[in-house]
């Protein structure tokens, strides 16, 4: 047993861990099992979605290999413990890169399907379970299944987004995109008003294939915030070198706090709108801003930190964005990192997959007594605009909620693995 | 480049074949004794760097015939710039054991190394160039009940790598000897299971590549085991015994 925590740090419960090293013996490890377990790879999902307290983990990290490429088509077969950023750093090279990448390189393979993770370029090429064309599961009772979106599909779509609840998925072929480099030509535009947010985003969801945008959330009522797009070049930048710093301890407060909250936002806010205007970056300074920070998670002190991420349907997303960040605002909570984006309209490929065609809102909050009652004021806007929470950053949400949200939990049910489960599966569906 | 490694399935070796491999394609001999383990880290290689040439190579460790034919064959095919010997192994509990046991660790740790770096450096004295890469142990320096037999092996590679080093003085030949700390690879999962800190197996693989690019004598990764090690060579035995290690 050792302690083990999520990205949020909310807590560090005894796990027994499992080391997977060898994909031809997880069918055995997982028939040895005595309890249930949960597949775990970076341990990057902020909740409880990789957590099973005093139950087994099974850890992906050894399970790192690839398998097979084909260069002509694109197709990349590997292990699910593989990490985001050591594909992209050989295949970019090459001219091929991962379709959908989300805010952190620092994931697996495995947490990316399980999760059905979304970018900045959702409105171009959809989830990362859009572009995986073959993953192979394996159960508790020991079975080995293939599936994908044309064989056996409806496995295939539980396992999409399903959480790992349906099985170890130790191997995946992923479908990669032609790339021309690892430059991007790069704007960053301000804007006031979520009005002139939505305008920017229509206006460059055809010719720009990443979007996001930062808002300051403490900035009142015409809230104000950077819209920030990206697309790639054939252009080369100036040279690019990797800077890894790592966050060396945890303070024993959060740095994140009503002192320092609002000046870090101007701060943020007024250094960069200096920096207005096209210019050609490497993509991982771009997309993966938070990478060349280990552990900056341990910014929020001892007790941890909660992300809300949202999604609302974009009839709706005025109003109720506007609403939360309302609500956000008198309670004196907010947060550093606060992002706005429109996901696109394609629907989603996995049965629990999080994007629905919309608006999405995601800040981090420090452990605070006053959240409960911001949530459950949050979680009133999200429901009545017919949207829903992520769970890969959920560490509280309301079953009731959840059930309400997530209308093919039945469907999903049929193909759990009764040997699978994790805090985050007993918390939403009570197994 | 043409690299030979023996125990090819370590953990450390197969890090150490993805750096040689991200820097540039190279000539790859991998021997180990797991056939399916193998074939997995060669099609990962392979993948990698399409334009490297890899090839496996099976047999038994322990036997002398095969060592010599293996180390002779590699090198009948052009000559090898770097001979990394990784193969390990590390009961759990080494109190107690019954002596067929208690040579088997002696053998794969200490002789079976031994046996391939000999039958290199006759090859490499006489191609006046290569680098003998072993992977000891900082257990080689200070050993504690729980893997005595393991750290007197690893002892015995350290004085023989030091032995060996005075050899080839003038020869055109490197010793490298790495010295890791307790690492992240399927090895040691059971210490990591029980709460023992490791290093990340991907920085002792920069280090046992950084080491052999650069010819040093001794390399120990992480860096502050040698200033460990160093402290814990000098306790006195009265209380080195009454340390709860």
């Amino acid at each position: 047993m050792r302690p083990v925590s999520s990205w949020g740090r909310l807590s560090a419960d005894p796990h027994h861990v499992i080391e997977l090293t060898d994909r031809d013996r997880v069918a055995a490890e997982l028939t040895g099992a005595t309890t249930a377990g949960i597949a775990h790879g970076l341990g990057k999902s902020y909740g409880d979605a990789s957590l099973n307290p005093q139950g087994i983990l099974w850890s992906t990290r050894g399970l790192d290999r690839l398998i097979a490429f084909d260069s002509a088509s694109g197709r990349l077969t590997c292990e699910t413990g593989v990490v985001l950023r050591d594909i992209q750093r050989l295949m970019i090279p090459r001219g091929w890169s991962l379709a959908v990448v989300p805010g952190t390189q620092l994931v697996t393979v495995g947490g990316a399907i399980a999760n059905d993770v979304h970018g900045k370029n959702h409105h171009v090429v959809g989830a990362f379970g859009d572009h995986v064309r073959r993953l192979r599961l394996v159960r508790s009772d020991g079975e080995t299944i293939e599936c994908g979106p044309d064989l056996k599909p409806e496995l295939f779509a539980a396992t999409i987004g399903g959480l790992g609840l349906t099985g170890v998925i130790v191997e995946a072929e992923l479908q990669l995109r032609p790339t021309s480099g690892p430059w991007l030509e790069a704007e960053t535009l301000t804007f006031e008003g979520l009005e002139d947010f939505f305008a920017l985003s229509d206006e460059s969801e055809a010719g720009w294939e990443h979007t996001v945008a930062w808002i300051d959330c403490t900035s009142g009522k015409a809230v104000r915030g950077l819209f920030m797009r990206g697309r790639p070049t054939p252009a080369t930048g100036s040279g690019w070198r990797e800077r890894r710093r790592r966050l060396p301890l945890t303070p024993p407060v959060s740095l994140v706090n009503g002192l320092s909250l609002k000046p870090f936002n101007s701060l943020y806010y007024s250094v960069n709108r200096r920096r207005t205007g096209l210019r050609v970056v490497h993509y991982e300074p771009f997309l993966y801003p938070l990478d060349s920070i280990l552990d900056w998670n341990r910014l929020y002190g001892p007790s941890g930190f909660f992300q809300y991420q949202s999604v609302v349907p974009r009839a709706a997303g005025l109003e109720a964005t506007r609403d939360m960040l309302d609500a956000i605002q008198r309670s004196g909570q907010g947060s550093f990192l606060a992002v706005l984006k429109t996901f696109g309209h394609r629907a989603a490929a996995g049965l629990l997959s999080f994007p629905q065609p919309g608006v999405t809102l995601a800040l981090d909050f420090r452990n605070s007594r006053a959240l409960p009652e911001l949530f459950s004021r949050l979680d009133d806007i999200v429901r009545a605009a017919g949207g829903r929470l992520y769970p890969a950053k959920d560490a509280r949400m309301p079953r009731a909620l959840y059930e309400a949200t997530y209308p093919n939990l039945a469907a999903f049910a049929r193909h759990r693995d009764p040997g699978m489960s994790s805090a985050m599966s007993r918390r939403l569906m009570g197994t | 480049m043409k690299i030979v490694v023996i125990g090819a399935t370590s953990g450390i070796a197969e890090h150490c074949c993805r750096l040689w491999l991200a820097a540039e394609p190279a000539e790859l001999v991998l021997v180990a004794r797991d056939k399916a383990k193998l074939d997995k880290i060669a099609a990962d290689l392979k993948v990698r760097s399409p334009d490297s040439t890899i090839t496996t190579v099976l047999g038994d460790f322990l036997d002398r015939t095969f060592i010599q034919s293996v180390v002779d064959g590699t090198v009948a095919t052009g000559p090898v710039d770097i001979a990394l010997i990784a193969h390990g192994w590390m009961p759990d509990n080494q109190v107690g054991l019954d002596l067929a046991t208690c040579e088997q660790i002696l053998d794969v740790n200490a002789v079976s190394p031994v046996l391939f770096a000999e039958a290199f450096a006759a090859h490499f004295v006489t191609a006046g160039r290569g680098t003998i890469a072993i992977i000891g142990s900082v257990a080689g320096d200070v050993t504690r009940r729980a893997n005595y037999l393991y750290g007197a092996s690893k002892a015995l590679l350290t004085r023989y790598a030091q032995g060996l080093d005075h050899r080839l003085i003038g020869s055109g030949v490197k010793v490298v000897l790495i010295k890791p700390g307790p690492t992240d690879t399927p090895m040691t999962a059971r210490l990591k299971a029980r709460g023992q800190r490791m290093a990340p197996v991907e920085d002792v693989a920069r280090a046992t590549v950084e080491g052999i690019r650069r010819g040093k004598a001794v390399v120990y990764t992480p860096p502050v085991w040698r200033l460990i090690m160093l402290i814990v060579r000098h306790i006195p035995r009265p209380i080195f015994n009454r340390l709860p290690l």
